[in-house]
């Protein structure tokens, strides 16, 4: 490919007052006082439940950021990792009676293994495999969790244990979880890594030329990725204490995808925003529900067209 | 046994038709066109909906019948294609590859809830059936239709080779798989052979879509996902963006779906093929008769 690439639109203009109040580094501990004060403004149990799906979507979101914005991978399957999460601390804890919490150190275990498995033999290819791989490998997993008995076969598991009593408990836990994994996510974008990350983005062979290990750099953010996605998939299990394989289609996958790219692809609060829109929104409006997805594909392209970047792009550091 | 090969052979030849599309469009531009199998279902329901204006018809009349329709639904499924690329594609033909695949999701995902908008979620019964008893050759079970329906593939298909190698215009594809700016030096019109290809492709799977409704009777909105994504790996079996690769490919992965239902089961069908995708991808990521490409700078 040549050498044109995307010109990041808020670099080469000056910031406008808006673009400044955007990049204002107190916006992510605004929105973490909006999350902690929600349910002072609207408690009932429906309006809980939505928000602490929103709170488990920006886990998401921020997981699938590490691999499709910082990286520039294209996960098409991200929710087979939520998938395994939400699966393997279901079956674990209600199989062999343990608590949800301590299924936690198993949860990382396989998601690490899973991301290995898919990630190992498809990151060597061009990037667009990558793609429809991981898309495969969502329907595998969800064909399999509907095939086997120790799943639950289609009706799933159900009677998973809390985390904590009472809905009110657990939304708080879900935000200090998904804070506390954002921080996470936007400290290795950058990181070392996270700035190899950005290189391969950019220019992977410029990247394999200055001495970075492209494939095991690549590697890393899909295992990271995948362990964001196990770890929502745990709080998931214990938000709806059932889990079917109803719950992960690829329907879900791109709706991930989709909070990524309308937010800002690399860009901790665009995504943050983007997932909280994308998992409110549909409540909001519930008459357009059949033209929801509709909508959601004409959007995806044209975001692509008219504003690759995202709502709230990310803020690049390294001007010229 | 015979049974098994039949049955994988003439499953094959639509995996075959649809991925024929998907090699096409990867070798000239080296873009995975995710919404390639909604054009497939785009086209069942183009016949779906033809074949309705059309009204009934004697059993008689329904082979050929069909193959208007047919023909009808190429046209339609091909300007669609046409369409979706200026609109969706050619935009952004120099943007980072990651820009173009995400369009291609948003485009397969516009295809399919627009049906289903257009058309309802339940699934439709095609109005025709072609009939006819079966017969049996060494032991497998073979109706007329399925005939019918591997013949009209194998014709698509020698067509579609015969265009690609024979002619003019295949001679221009190939040129700009090879090189899209030198060709445009030679004075190919890059864009409009571009678009052709797309109408080549698209109306290729609008038939496979055809075909499926008059074999399996049921279209649905969302017929062209899992098509898709079994294209995909049989193009990628056979070699993407080699045209008898592809068609090998095609065969291969039905032959291979065959067996694997009747060893593990039908309900492991699909995990076994992509299986087999992801195995193929870890072996031999250029395919069977694909040769090795060097990504260039």
């Amino acid at each position: 490919m040549s050498a044109t690439k995307v010109r990041r639109l808020g670099t080469d203009s000056p910031p406008s007052r808006a673009s400044k109040l955007l990049q204002n580094r107190w916006a992510g501990l605004a929105g973490l006082l909006v999350a902690l004060l929600a349910p002072f403004v609207d408690a009932t149990p429906y309006a809980l439940s939505v928000m602490t799906s929103a709170a488990i979507a920006v886990m998401l979101a921020a997981g699938l950021n590490i691999v499709v914005g910082y990286c520039g991978l294209l996960d098409l399957g991200y929710v087979a990792f939520f998938a395994v999460g939400a699966y393997t601390s279901g079956v674990l804890a209600t199989r062999l009676e343990l608590p949800l919490l301590a299924t936690v150190p198993a949860v990382i275990v396989v998601t690490v293994v899973a991301g290995i498995v898919i990630g190992a033999p498809t990151l060597r290819l061009r990037s667009d495999y990558l793609a429809i791989v991981t898309l495969g490998f969502g329907e595998i997993i969800r064909i399999t969790a509907n095939n086997l008995d120790v799943t639950g076969g289609p009706s799933g598991i159900y009677g998973i244990p809390h985390l904590v009593e009472g809905p009110v408990a657990f939304y708080y836990l879900t935000v200090v979880v998904v804070s506390l994994a954002v921080l996470g996510a936007a400290r290795l974008g950058r990181s070392r890594l996270g700035r190899a990350w950005r290189f391969v983005r950019e220019d992977e062979d410029a990247a394999e030329a200055m001495g970075v290990h492209t494939y095991r750099v690549k590697l890393a953010a899909y295992v990271a990725g995948a362990v964001w996605g196990g770890l929502a998939g745990v709080l998931f299990a214990a938000h709806l204490s059932a889990i079917s394989p109803g719950s992960f289609t690829f329907l879900s996958s791109a709706l991930v995808l989709m909070a990524v790219v309308l937010g800002g692809m690399g860009s901790t609060p665009g995504v943050v925003v983007g997932a909280v829109v994308i998992s409110v929104l549909p409540e909001i409006l519930r008459d357009l529900a059949d033209y929801r997805f509709f909508l959601f594909g004409v959007l995806l392209i044209a975001f692509m067209l008219l504003r690759p970047q995202g709502l709230w792009p990310a803020r690049s550091k390294e001007v010229p | 046994m015979t049974q098994l090969i039949w049955n994988g052979l003439f499953v094959g030849s639509f995996y075959a038709l649809v991925a024929l599309g998907y090699s096409m469009v990867y070798g000239i531009i080296k873009l995975l066109n995710f919404a390639h199998g909604d054009l497939y279902m785009l086209g069942a329901f183009a016949g779906f909906a033809i074949l309705g204006a059309v009204g009934g018809v004697s059993s008689a009349m329904a082979l050929p019948l069909l193959l208007a329709v047919l023909l009808a639904t190429m046209v339609v499924t091909g300007l669609a294609g046409v369409t979706l690329e200026r609109i969706a594609y050619r935009p952004l033909r120099r943007a980072p590859r990651l820009s173009l695949l995400i369009t291609a999701v948003g485009a397969s995902f516009a295809l399919e809830y627009g049906m289903r908008a257009v058309a309802g979620a339940d699934p439709r019964v095609y109005p025709v059936r072609l009939g006819g008893t079966s017969f049996e050759v060494l032991g497998a079970r073979i109706t007329p239709q399925q005939l019918v329906l591997i013949g009209v593939a194998v014709l698509l298909m020698a067509g579609l080779n015969l265009l690609v190698t024979r002619t003019r215009e295949g001679r221009a594809m190939r040129a700009i798989a090879l090189d899209p700016r030198t060709s445009a030096l030679m004075g190919i019109d890059v864009n409009a052979v571009i678009s052709r290809a797309f109408f080549v492709g698209s109306a290729l799977a609008g038939a496979a879509g055809v075909m499926a409704g008059a074999y399996y009777g049921k279209i649905d909105f969302m017929m062209g996902f899992l098509i898709g994504l079994k294209a995909f790996t049989a193009a990628v079996i056979g070699g993407i963006g080699n045209i008898p690769g592809t068609m090998l490919g095609g065969l291969l992965l039905g032959l291979l779906e065959s067996f694997g239902t009747f060893w593990l089961g039908g309900e492991w069908r699909d995990v076994f093929a992509f299986g087999v995708l992801i195995l193929f991808l870890t072996v031999r990521p250029t395919g069977l008769l694909g040769e090795r490409v060097t990504e260039r700078v």
